[in-house]
């Protein structure tokens, strides 16, 4: 079977190159290893725990979001690096914005309740908690594409999850922090649910997140500027953010 | 000058740098991979402790872990972990990982091996990717440093004090030296090395404790591997003690059960071995157990079985060998995880802290890293040596490595490095795996050192500085060839069977061995002794 690789390296030129090759592993994860063995040594890609759960091997499949040690490949498969992130070798892109999203949100325990835990509470961050940081609902974000200021999935979803927390006394601050750039700069797309490889639906946990911050008193800024402008132009902003609306 | 770094971002490692920063200590986490990509993700079914002393007892869970440990172990050691659990899982559910609760809202447990109580915390089957993702945030939320992709190339040892580390920057291929008043290894273990044949990430390649050693630390206990009993069969994911510890049979072709399933892992990994050696093929049975408590209570192994065995766990037998999953030994160190190198200490998997001794219960794992991580922590952080400082560090460590790695660069690529590591995965497996001898280990000692010999042979085709995971990884073989060495060497001088080390010339357990190994290297070749266990 021929998949073909698209490759980059700051070094040669030029930096952006295709190469095909010739596996007979089907697991993408797998053929990668075996082009490392049979071809070509130098084919860079992240990998660990290849159970699907370290999160390190996102990839793009025909332009979808993939981890690659749970992918079955076909014939002509093209392979590339996700999106919306700089490209530091072949495969691997950079994640340093994990951090700094995630501090930005303040998506993180704060100061504790002493309230009682029942499991239908646990079960309530269940699925946000299972977010292996994959960066898969990055790349495939449009609206991250047009500003990288946005918050975007991941963090939003890790919001979620700790505004969800009923050990959380508070959650004012986490709120707060996801209105500028955040949970009414979405446009509901969906894309990120599409690829969550972990059946996390991050639109879903925006809807929810807008829906707490209207209980706290905020508002849709877009919505007002709409409803009370109803001809303005938007071509300025370089995205529409009520676009899916 | 930093007070305390730590290498490694696992939970022990993120565990001992929220204590760390805690104490005002100035900390850095150096991390080979990014901080979520570390093994501990992998961790499944849970982390024991005694929360209700009405049905069971912290004497109890010492007594089970000792037993285990086939009595090469400290109650002492074993006791300060037991009796801390429950404040590792308070602080734990505290800082947010969101344990299941049960029906009185308390934190549920089940059932795993080698114990009849019910002392399992857990979180669905994602134990371990909740809680390194929460002390993740944790540190996040608490400013710690962090340097991401960095490896540890070798530590600064002057008269017996570590002072500091060399790493290289893997991103740009920079090496660079930092000083530190006191180090904390938090690698991980070495079932890597047993590469295809183990349930470990990729990157688990016995780097911290192959490094230690050639700065003239003590090693224990390293012919102590352990074989989880279920692991997929060809793709060698794991399948959580979980499975077993709600319900699951082990049964043959035809059905029949033929171990009771919640004995120690040993024991079962090796009545399993010994049927897939005679052809047959094993299954996990989770069937009688419904579709219903399956997604409750393990939605990851049914997710597992489906996407890389396609079977559907409420309707198929799964198919299952034993894997490489877990190493009881390490760098030798007492519970404040000092090691024989002054302000040099080790914790979690990569450290042997008299605990596990010749096997350990499941969800013992996640209770050691998490305790003793933040223990050391702490304990490092308190006992800094304020003496040390920058101008005393005479040092040409810098210079030396990076002119070893100028000289790979040059060696030829004959052999290829990838074939090379399959090969030693094979190796250990068949010769130094479940069952071995004294020949089955001196062959493997033979074929190990040929390749050993021939690594300028297989240098790295790769000849770029920046990201070249080529290089990375030529040098973490180097290092798995020297652990593989000292596994096979140690497990040549126990000269008995204990807990998961068996040795089919020596079927028995021998009382003159009720003691800890020691491997230290002597002159370039490993050198191995026993001492009384302490």
């Amino acid at each position: 079977m021929k998949i073909n690789i698209k490759r980059f390296n700051q070094a040669n030129e030029p930096q952006k190159f295709n190469n095909e090759f010739e596996v007979s592993n089907t697991n993408l994860l797998q053929a990668f290893n075996e082009i490392k063995k049979e071809h070509d040594e130098t084919l860079t890609y992240r990998c660990g725990c290849k159970s699907g759960v370290c999160g390190s091997c996102a990839v793009r499949v025909n332009g979808v979001e993939r981890l690659a040690c749970k992918t079955n490949i076909n014939e002509n498969d093209v392979i590339e690096p996700i999106k919306n992130s700089k490209v530091i070798k072949d495969l691997v892109v950079d994640v340093s914005h994990e951090t700094l999203l995630i501090e930005k949100t303040n998506s993180f325990m704060q100061d504790n309740s002493d309230e009682e835990i029942e499991q239908k509470d646990i079960n309530k961050i269940d699925r946000q908690s299972n977010c292996i940081l994959c960066n898969s609902c990055y790349s495939s974000c449009p609206v991250y594409e047009a500003n990288k200021s946005f918050l975007g999935p991941f963090a939003l979803s890790r919001a979620l999850r700790y505004s969800n927390d009923k050990k959380m006394a508070n959650n004012d601050l986490i709120i707060e922090s996801i209105q500028s750039n955040g949970i009414w700069d979405c446009t509901l797309c969906g894309a990120c649910t599409m690829v969550c490889p972990q059946g996390i639906d991050p639109k879903m946990d925006i809807l929810q997140l807008q829906g707490l911050a209207s209980q706290k008193g905020y508002t849709n800024p877009y919505q007002a500027t709409f409803d009370s402008n109803m001809g303005f132009d938007m071509s300025d902003m370089g995205f529409d953010p009520n676009g899916s609306f | 000058m930093y007070d305390v770094i730590i290498i490694g971002s696992g939970a022990a490692g993120l565990s001992a740098a929220l204590s760390a920063k805690e104490k005002n200590s100035k900390t850095l986490v150096i991390s080979k991979t990014q901080p979520t990509h570390s093994q501990t993700v992998q961790a499944q079914g849970g982390i024991n402790a005694v929360l209700y002393e009405d049905k069971d007892s912290i004497e109890q869970h010492v007594a089970d872990t000792y037993n285990a440990s086939k009595e090469i172990s400290s109650k002492d050691n074993i006791n300060f972990m037991c009796s801390n659990a429950k404040d590792t899982i308070n602080w734990l559910d505290e800082i947010g990982v969101p344990f299941n609760r049960d029906k009185e809202n308390k934190i549920s447990q089940r059932k795993f091996g080698g114990t009849k109580k019910i002392r399992t915390c857990y979180s669905s089957d994602y134990t371990g990717l909740k809680i390194l993702h929460t002390l993740f945030d944790q540190c996040i939320k608490n400013k710690i440093e962090f340097l991401n992709e960095h490896v540890l190339l070798d530590l600064i040892v002057e008269d017996k004090i570590c002072k500091g580390v060399v790493i290289l920057d893997i991103l740009s291929g920079e090496i660079k030296e930092i000083y530190s008043k006191s180090i904390i290894l938090a690698t991980g273990g070495y079932a890597g090395i047993y590469q295809n044949f183990t349930t470990n990430s990729y990157s688990n390649t016995a780097d911290g404790i192959a490094i230690a050693l050639r700065a003239g630390a003590k090693l224990s206990n390293m012919e102590f591997v352990q074989f989880h009993p279920t692991a997929l069969v060809n793709s060698n994911i794991l399948i959580s003690e979980s499975a077993r510890g709600e319900g699951g049979y082990l049964v043959d072709k035809d059905g029949n059960r033929f171990i009771d399933e919640l004995k120690a892992r040993d024991e079962v990994a090796r009545a399993i071995y010994t049927r897939i050696t005679n052809k047959e093929s094993v299954y996990l049975d989770l069937r009688h157990l419904g579709l219903e408590k399956i997604n409750d209570l393990m939605p990851q192994e049914r997710r597992l079985a489906l996407e890389f065995s396609n079977v559907k766990l409420e309707e198929e037998l799964l198919p299952i060998n034993p894997a490489a999953h877990y190493t009881m030994g390490g760098i030798k160190t007492n519970i404040n995880g000092q090691t024989n190198i002054k302000n040099l200490y080790a914790s979690g998997e990569c450290a042997q802290a008299n605990i596990h001794g010749a096997n350990r219960l499941g969800g013992n794992s996640l209770l050691e890293i998490v305790t003793l991580g933040k223990h050391i922590g702490s304990y490092a952080s308190e006992n800094i040596d304020n003496e040390i400082s920058v101008q005393d560090i005479n040092s040409n460590k810098l210079e030396l490595i990076k002119e070893e790695i100028e000289n790979i660069f040059e060696y030829k690529n004959e052999i290829n490095l990838y074939k090379c590591k399959d090969e030693v995965g094979q190796i250990l497996f068949d010769k130094a795996g479940l069952f071995k001898d004294k020949n089955s280990l001196n062959e493997a000692l033979k074929q190990i050192n040929e390749i050993k010999n021939s690594l300028d042979e297989i240098g790295v085709v790769d000849k770029q500085k920046e990201y070249n995971k080529n290089l990375l990884e030529f040098l973490e073989f180097r290092n798995i060839l020297d652990i593989a060495l000292v596994v096979i060497e140690s497990a040549l001088n126990r000269e008995e069977s204990r807990g998961s080390h068996y040795r089919v010339d020596y079927p028995n357990i021998d009382v003159s061995y009720l003691k800890n190994s020691k491997a230290v290297l002597e002159e370039n070749k490993v050198s191995c002794s026993f001492e009384d266990v302490v």
